[in-house]
C-alpha cells in the first residue's frame, strides 16, 4: 500500500517568475480596489439601476463559494465516511477553503455600497429570518470561522516543535489538544453549514421570478446549486492537486486522485439527472433557441461542463492519466463557474433594461487581482506551514 | 422576462402541486396577519385616464423629499415624454406618456413609483431589516442599517429602487417612501396627491379605494377596462391603478399572482423547520461518522506510518 508521509513546509522560493506574476495582479486589482473605494461603484462598474449585480456577485461570491466546496465534500469523505487513505487531500482542501471563503468576504466588501456594514447581520436586532441572504450570510461567516478553528492546528504544528518559539510550545500543544477533541463536532457542522448555503445561494434568484430567464429558472435552484457544489467538491481538489505538483514540479499523485475522481461521475450524472428531469416537468425546452446566447450558454453549461466530462471520467484511462483527469476536472469545475455567471448575470433579464450589462475592464481587473492573491496567499502559507504531503517514492511502504 | 400564469403554473409544478398549495394557503394565512389589520392599509388610487400629464407630481416630490428641484416651469417641458422614463435616486416618481394605440389622439400618461406591495419582496429579502412595510401601507428604508447589498434590487418584481452608485461613502436605496414620516408637512396626505390637479392621485385607506376603483368600472364600462392593476399583482399592492387601455401596452410588467416572497419564505422555512432538518442532517452524518469509524486495528496501522491527521 502506498502511503503518504507528513505534510510539511514545502519551503520552495518565493522568488519565481510565477510568483511574481501573482503579485503583479495583486498590486492591480489592490489599485482598482482602492479607486472603487474612494470614487465609488460608478466610476468602476458598469452596474446601473437595472443590474444590480455585476460580475463581482457572480464570480468573486457566487463562483467563489461553489468552487470552495471541496472543503466541505473532501470533509465529509475523510471525516465522515472515514476514508482515510485520502486523508492527505484534507489539509490542502481546508486551506482552499478557508482562503476561498475569505476571498469571498473580501470580493463582497468592494460590492457592498456600505461595506463597513457588512457586520450588521451578526446584529440579532437586525436578523431578517425571512431573507434568503441573510441565511446565506450568517451560514457564511460560521463557516468561515469553523474553517480557521480547523486550521488552527496546522499553524500550531509548525511553531509547536520550534526550538525558536519556546513559549509557543505549551499553547500550541494545548489548542492541538482542544481542537482535536472537539475536531468530529467542527467537521460535521461545516459540512451541515455548508449544505445550508451551498443550496440557499440557488434560492435568492426564486424571489426574481420574472426576471430569471425560464431556462434556469425553478424552484429547485437550491436543489442544483446543492448538487453541483458537490459534484465541483473533488474536481478542485484533483485541479489543484495537479497544478500544485506541476507548480512545485513534484510528483502527481495519481494514487489518490484516480481513486478520488470515481466519485465524480456518480455526482455529476444525479446533477444532470435533476438538471433534465426539471427541464423536462417544467418543459423549459420551449425557450431554448440554439442560436441565441442565452440558449448557447445554458448548452455548454450541460454539454461541456456535465456531460463529457462525465463520460469521460467514466473511463480509467482518463482517470489514471494526469492530463486527461485534469482536463475533465477543469471542464466540470469550469462548467459549473458558467452556471454561476448564467444564474446571477446571463439569466438576470430586468424588464426595463434599456442596455445589457457587461463588465467593465475594472471589474475584471478586481476579480483577476483577488484570485492571483488568493493563490499567492496559498502559495505563501504552503511553503511556511505544514499543508502538503510529498507523493511517496513508488514502491516504498 | 415575464413569466405568464401558464409558466408559472408549470414552475408551481415542480415545486410539487402539494408545494403550490401550501403556498396559496400560507400566503393567504400571511395575508391575515400583516402588520396592521386591512382597515388600516393605505394606499392610493391612480386613475390613469384622468391624468393629463402635467407632471406637477414629479415637482411634489423632489421638494417634498429634500432634492434640489428645478423650478416649477421646467416641469412644463414635454419633451421627456420621448422616452420611457423610470424613477432614480433623485426622483422617487416620473410620469411617462403612451401614445393611444387604438388611434384615438388622446395619450395616456402613467406615474411610475413604488407600488408598496402588501408582501414586498424588498422587504423579504432585506437581510438587515433596512427595509420594512409600516401597518399603515408604507414601505420605508431605514439607512443606517443598509449594508448596499442590493438584493432589494434584484428582488423588486417592479424593477423600483434606485441605487446612489455615484456616491462612494454613504450611498442609499431611493425610493418612494408614501411621504411617510412627511405626511404631516404635506397636510396629511403623500405630497402627489397633494399635488394633482385633477381626479387622479387619490389617497385613501386601501378598501375604500378598491372599492372606489370598481365602483368607477361599473360606472363607466366604456372607459376603463375591468382590471385594476395592483389588486392582485404580486401579491396586492398597496398603490391601485385604474386604465382605458391593457397596463401591458402602458410599461406595466406582466406580475404574478402570489407575492414573489410566498415561493423563497416557504423554501427557507421548510430548510429551517423548527431546525430539524439542520439538526437531522448533523445527527445523521454524526452516525455516518460513528458507524464508518474504521476498525482499531486498521487506525493503529495507519497511526503508525503517521498519516491519521486533522
Ligand atoms: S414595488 Fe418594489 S420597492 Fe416597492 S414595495 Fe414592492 S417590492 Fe418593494
Ligand atoms: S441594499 Fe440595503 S436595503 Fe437593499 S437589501 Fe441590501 S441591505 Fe437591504
Amino acid at each position: 500500500m502506498l502511503v503518504h508521509g507528513p505534510a510539511k513546509p514545502t519551503g520552495h522560493t518565493l522568488a519565481t517568475p510565477g510568483v511574481l506574476a501573482l503579485l503583479a495582479l495583486t498590486v492591480m486589482g489592490m489599485g482598482v480596489a482602492g479607486y472603487r473605494l474612494v470614487f465609488g461603484l460608478q466610476a468602476v462598474t458598469n452596474l446601473d439601476q437595472q443590474h444590480p449585480w455585476g460580475l463581482w456577485i457572480a464570480i468573486d461570491v457566487g463562483t467563489g463559494v461553489a468552487l470552495a466546496a471541496g472543503g466541505f465534500t473532501t470533509a465529509a469523505l475523510v471525516h465522515v465516511f472515514h476514508r482515510q487513505r485520502y486523508s492527505a487531500l484534507m489539509r490542502p482542501a481546508l486551506l482552499t477553503a478557508m482562503l476561498g471563503y475569505t476571498f469571498v468576504g473580501i470580493g463582497l466588501m468592494f460590492d457592498l455600497g456600505r461595506y463597513y456594514n457588512i457586520w450588521h447581520p451578526i446584529l440579532p436586532s437586525m436578523w431578517q429570518g425571512n431573507s434568503v441572504l441573510f441565511e446565506v450570510g450568517l451560514c457564511v461567516m460560521c463557516y468561515l470561522t469553523v474553517l480557521y478553528i480547523e486550521f488552527l492546528p496546522i499553524v500550531c504544528e509548525r511553531f509547536a516543535g520550534d526550538d525558536r518559539y519556546p513559549r509557543l510550545g505549551p499553547v500550541c500543544a494545548w489548542v492541538q489538544r482542544v481542537v482535536r477533541k472537539t475536531m468530529f463536532l467542527l467537521i460535521l457542522a461545516g459540512v451541515v453549514l455548508s449544505c445550508l448555503h451551498q443550496s440557499s445561494l440557488g434560492t435568492l434568484m426564486v424571489i426574481a421570478p420574472s426576471k430569471v430567464h425560464p431556462l434556469w429558472y425553478t424552484p429547485i435552484l437550491p436543489l442544483l446549486f446543492l448538487l453541483s457544489a458537490i459534484a465541483v467538491g473533488f474536481p478542485m481538489v484533483i485541479f489543484e492537486s495537479i497544478y500544485a505538483s506541476w507548480s512545485m514540479k513534484s510528483k502527481y499523485e495519481m494514487h489518490l486522485l484516480a481513486p478520488l475522481a470515481r466519485f465524480i461521475p456518480v455526482f455529476l450524472g444525479v446533477y444532470l439527472a435533476f438538471k433534465i428531469g426539471d427541464m423536462v416537468v417544467r418543459e423549459s425546452y420551449t425557450h431554448f433557441a440554439a442560436t441565441s446566447v442565452t440558449g448557447a450558454l445554458f448548452a455548454s453549461e450541460i454539454i461541456l461542463g456535465l456531460v463529457v466530462p462525465l463520460a469521460l471520467l467514466l473511463s480509467a484511462r482518463v482517470r489514471s492519466s494526469p492530463r486527461w483527469l485534469l482536463i475533465a476536472s477543469l471542464m466540470v469545475v469550469l462548467g459549473v463557474a458558467l452556471n454561476r455567471v448564467n444564474i446571477f448575470l446571463v439569466s438576470y433579464q430586468p424588464p426595463y433594461a434599456v442596455k445589457s450589462y457587461v463588465p467593465s475592464v475594472g471589474e475584471f481587473v478586481l476579480t483577476v487581482g483577488l484570485i492571483a492573491c488568493l493563490m499567492l496567499v496559498y502559495r505563501v502559507i504552503v511553503t511556511y506551514l505544514p499543508v502538503l504531503s510529498s507523493a511517496p517514492k513508488a514502491g516504498t511502504a | 422576462m415575464a413569466l405568464n400564469r401558464r409558466e408559472f403554473m408549470r414552475v408551481a409544478g415542480v415545486a410539487g402541486a402539494g408545494v403550490a398549495f401550501a403556498n396559496n394557503q400560507s400566503h393567504a394565512n400571511e395575508f391575515a396577519q400583516l402588520p396592521g389589520s386591512a382597515d388600516q392599509m393605505m394606499g392610493v388610487l391612480v386613475d390613469i385616464p384622468n391624468c393629463i400629464g402635467c407632471r406637477k407630481c414629479e415637482y411634489a416630490c423632489q421638494e417634498s423629499a429634500g432634492f434640489d428641484v428645478a423650478p416649477l416651469e421646467t416641469f412644463e417641458d414635454k419633451s421627456v415624454f420621448a422616452q420611457d422614463r423610470r424613477p432614480t435616486p433623485s426622483s422617487y416618481t416620473v410620469v411617462n406618456r403612451y401614445g393611444h394605440p387604438t388611434g384615438d389622439s388622446k395619450p395616456a400618461h402613467v406615474k411610475v413609483n413604488c407600488l408598496h406591495c402588501l408582501e414586498p419582496a424588498c422587504v423579504s429579502a432585506c437581510l438587515v431589516r433596512a427595509l420594512t412595510k409600516e401597518p399603515s401601507g408604507p414601505v420605508v428604508y431605514d439607512a443606517a442599517k443598509c449594508m448596499g447589498c442590493r438584493y432589494c434590487m434584484v428582488a423588486c418584481p417592479f424593477q423600483i429602487p434606485a441605487y446612489e452608485y455615484d456616491n462612494a461613502t454613504t450611498p442609499q436605496v431611493r425610493k418612494c417612501t408614501m411621504c411617510f414620516g412627511q405626511l404631516t408637512k404635506n397636510g396629511g396626505v403623500p405630497a402627489c396627491v397633494k399635488a394633482c390637479p385633477q381626479d387622479c392621485v387619490i389617497y385613501g385607506k386601501r378598501n375604500d379605494l378598491l372599492r372606489l376603483a370598481h365602483d368607477r368600472i361599473s360606472a363607466h364600462p366604456d372607459v376603463y377596462i375591468d382590471h385594476v392593476y395592483g389588486e392582485h399583482e404580486a401579491g396586492g399592492t398597496s398603490w391601485l391603478y385604474l386604465s382605458s387601455i391593457p397596463y401591458e401596452e402602458l410599461g406595466f410588467v406582466k406580475a404574478g399572482l402570489t407575492a414573489p416572497p410566498a415561493l423563497t419564505e416557504l423554501i427557507q422555512h421548510g430548510i429551517f423547520k423548527y431546525w430539524i432538518p439542520p439538526l437531522a442532517l448533523y445527527g445523521l452524518l454524526g452516525i455516518i461518522m460513528k458507524l464508518s469509524r474504521p476498525d482499531p486495528s486498521e487506525q493503529a496501522a495507519q497511526a503508525e506510518s503517521g498519516t491519521v491527521e486533522c
